[in-house]
């Protein structure tokens, strides 16, 4: 059989001549492909950007949209630099750029959310060989980049438009107001502070009535897409439910509120958002119940013991270092296979 | 089945089992009929007959002594007209009988049921019948009717799962030929010693699961498996676990486990041999896809031109693209629709070009699809991978060897990788490194 590795497809002469396809089997093929995937989870975040849009006004959206832009255009620059077939069909930088701009405070400079969709996809993904080669998650990366380099900015928490109660806000005079693009906003720590005294309740927390990065405060809207990525097979269960039971349980653990715990932060589009990633979490079943429950002991510990008022962006980084020896020691034994035992 | 057995993993895919209800016709003798060779596992037949002999239905044409060989015989009466040769859809070449039909169908005088009071003679008599496994693989059956361990042998397993998409022939024979299937089943169970029989049958075919749980009813060695719908039931391994629960190892048969399996047809066959005497000459098979006019289910001599079939189906609806032997999962592409009917063909599909996509691959996410999907639970991307780099040792350890080419793998990639034709490459490659040792 003349076999051509290259386009994997067999043509004989007897092909061409009569018009008949020769293609290896399977003759039929799924509909799903990279780019449908990509867009279900592009989908799936629509209900937290209304919920950001909602909360924290049109500076949210100009701010998701510089990083979903900024995303496309690195990586197309990226292609052309390298003079490689380019890639921004597959539409997964859009989902990055969404992810990340979603893990920014809504007051954080545009020039530095830039800053940020570069190291994701040019240093993150790119450099490492683009879709399916990294081995850390670029938003998560990118967020602890800001974090790191930018501090102040990125802890710049404001209180949300709506739903936070108006005494609260007039009860504190002086409190510091922030102007962007002519959006008043007040200054606001994250209920995971240390000295917020006053934690919001369950409902503010599910609604995504407090203090936060604009994409992750809504919990419920982070739920619903998170949800519909499941029903859609897009991602399993195995991730999102073992970070959040791992969160819960841990935090009983550690003496902490569970439910507030599992309601704040980046636990909700880091369990199903961020650490589903593919290229960065494990493959098999039990693996990625391993690579969950790693996850939520790592953001508790931080919470908990480390200085830092939240982990969960850590800790998919962490974790996601270690998937490749999660892969391989969680294995699956072919059916029937017969290993010849070692010889001691 | 126990509660806490688990079910092998598939791919959901669309059934497609379009011609279900529709009964199967015979068609008329062709002009000429085609008869290769080569139609089951080991090496091929030679010619017994010569160019001007005068054949009848059921004349030796082409015999072995090879041990993976079955006999092949003439399935119209006429002279045969040459001996060629043609190239197989593999690329290799191989002897035909090409036969001009009277269309007398004089049968051959030599045709008389067989007298079978042991095993040697039962044997002897599915040798001589020239059956060969007509779920597609093409393993000689008189090979898997005479096991090492005939004693240990207690199970027999009948693959009515027909997974394929699009494919009824087998559907068609458990409703048309109910009784055939009951003898084969008797005479197995009389000349194995067999104790229990089960009938693993996909949950998308009630009606034949109803009709031979009714028409088994009073044995009760016989059972009636609803196997679900998950792609791909019908493969040898997967039939055994899913209505027995034994697992056949690497590198052994069904036997070894205790269990002789058999496709439905074949052992409608065998009753039908062993009442008539008539060898294997005519085969039913699906005639669908969307360049076919009338999709049907047909009876054909073999050796019959696909071109005379699809001719007797009414002809091409749209131009056709791809011309599949078999099923659209496992099924081999033709280059030409003269090529001719097989012993274990069971389909016949052509699609036109709307069916016929070639999608360009883009580079794998780790979705982890294929492998999750995998029935065998292999890992067709880390095989792509050491396929690529000719890592020898790590496709044994990753059990390259076991695929059966199901085709789940390419089926589900998002990234359209062809997974399953990487997986091929792979074995190809740890059987060259295995003979070069």
């Amino acid at each position: 059989m003349a076999t051509n590795t290259e386009n994997q497809v067999v043509q004989t002469e007897a092909a061409v001549s009569s018009k008949l396809m020769m293609t290896p089997s399977p003759h039929v093929k799924d509909s799903i492909n990279t780019q449908k995937v990509m867009l279900t989870v592009a989908i799936a975040l629509l209900p937290s950007l209304l919920a950001a849009l909602y909360y924290f006004s049109f500076p949210a959206l100009v701010l998701v949209a510089t990083c979903v832009i900024s995303c496309v255009v690195f990586e197309q620059l990226f292609c052309m630099v390298t003079k490689t077939q380019s890639s921004i069909h597959d539409c997964s930088a859009v989902v990055t750029g969404m992810i990340l701009g979603f893990n920014v405070p809504v007051t954080l400079p545009l020039w530095m959310a830039i800053v940020g969709s570069f190291i994701a996809i040019v240093v993150v993904k790119c450099l490492f060989g683009g879709i399916g080669c990294n081995f850390a998650n670029p938003a998560a990366t990118a967020r602890i980049f800001l974090l790191v380099s930018f501090a102040t900015a990125m802890t710049n928490w404001v209180a949300p438009l709506h739903g936070v109660a108006d005494t609260v806000a007039s009860a504190t005079p002086g409190r510091a107001m922030c102007n962007v693009m002519g959006v008043d906003y007040l200054a606001a720590a994250t209920p995971l502070s240390s000295h917020v005294v006053e934690k919001p309740g369950f409902m503010q927390l599910l609604l995504g009535q407090h203090g936060g990065s604009l994409g992750e405060t809504c919990a419920i809207a982070l739920i619903i897409g998170g949800v519909f990525l499941i029903w859609r097979g897009i991602i399993t269960w195995h991730i999102p439910v073992s970070v959040i039971g791992s969160v819960f349980v841990f935090a009983l653990l550690f003496g902490q509120d569970p439910i507030f715990s599992v309601l704040t932060g980046g636990v909700m589009i880091g369990a199903f958002f961020m650490a589903t990633d593919y290229s960065t979490s494990p493959v098999t079943p039990k693996g990625q119940i391993i690579f969950g429950i790693g996850i939520g002991f790592i953001t508790m510990v931080i919470r908990t013991f480390c200085s830092y008022p939240e982990g969960m962006s850590f800790a998919i980084l962490l974790m996601n270092i270690v998937t490749p020896h999660i892969d391989s020691l969680t294995m699956t034994k072919p059916f029937g296979a017969v290993f010849e035992e070692k010889k001691k | 089945m126990s509660f806490l057995q688990k079910t092998m993993k598939g791919a959901k895919i669309g059934h497609f089992k379009n011609t279900e209800n529709s009964p199967s016709v015979v068609m008329p003798i062709p002009q000429e009929v085609c008869i290769s060779m080569s139609q089951h596992m080991g090496p091929p037949c030679k010619p017994v007959v010569a160019k001007g002999d005068t054949v009848k239905v059921g004349t030796l044409v082409g015999d072995s002594d090879a041990f993976l060989s079955a006999p092949i015989h003439s399935s119209v009466s006429g002279t045969v007209k040459e001996i060629s040769e043609i190239v197989v859809a593999n690329g290799s070449k191989c002897q035909v009988v090409v036969i001009a039909a009277d269309g007398e169908q004089t049968v051959d005088e030599n045709v008389k049921p067989p007298v079978v009071e042991t095993h040697a003679d039962f044997v002897k008599a599915i040798k001589n019948s020239g059956l060969v496994g007509l779920g597609g693989a093409g393993f000689p059956t008189h090979i898997k009717m005479n096991p090492k361990n005939l004693d240990a042998v207690d199970t027999l397993v009948i693959n009515a799962a027909e997974c394929e998409p699009y494919i009824t022939s087998d559907y068609r024979t458990m409703l048309e030929r109910t009784q055939d299937i009951l003898d084969g089943i008797a005479a197995i169970k009389k000349f194995i010693g067999i104790k229990q029989v089960k009938i693993g049958i996909e949950n998308n075919k009630p009606k034949a699961i109803e009709l031979l749980t009714k028409e088994t009813a009073n044995d009760p060695s016989v059972e009636v498996c609803s196997l679900p719908s998950l792609y791909p039931k019908g493969a040898e391994k997967v039939t055994i676990f899913e209505t027995t629960g034994r697992v056949v190892k690497e590198g052994m048969l069904p036997a070894d486990a205790g269990v002789i399996l058999d496709n439905v047809t074949s052992v409608a066959f065998i009753g039908q041999y062993l009442r008539t005497g008539m060898p294997l000459v005519t085969k039913c098979l699906t005639v669908d896809g969307d360049a076919i006019a009338e999709p049907k289910n047909v009876v054909v001599p073999i050796g019959t031109r696909y071109a005379d079939v699809i001719a007797f189906c009414g002809g091409y609806k749209k131009p056709a693209k791809k011309l599949i032997m078999g099923g659209p999962m496992m099924g081999i592409l033709v280059y030409s629709d003269s090529y001719p009917v097989l012993k274990n063909n069971n389909a016949l599909l052509a699609f036109s070009s709307e069916r016929a996509i070639i999608e360009p691959e883009s580079p794998c996410i780790r979705c982890g699809r294929c492998m999750n999907t995998c029935p065998y639970q292999l890992q067709p991307r880390q095989i792509e991978i050491a396929a690529q780099n000719d890592n020898i040792e790590m496709l044994n350890r990753l059990k390259v060897m076991l695929c059966m080419e199901c085709g789940c793998c390419s089926y589900v990639c998002p990234a359209k990788r062809n997974l399953t034709f990487s997986n091929k490459l792979a074995k190809q490659k740890v059987r060259a490194a295995s003979a070069k040792k």
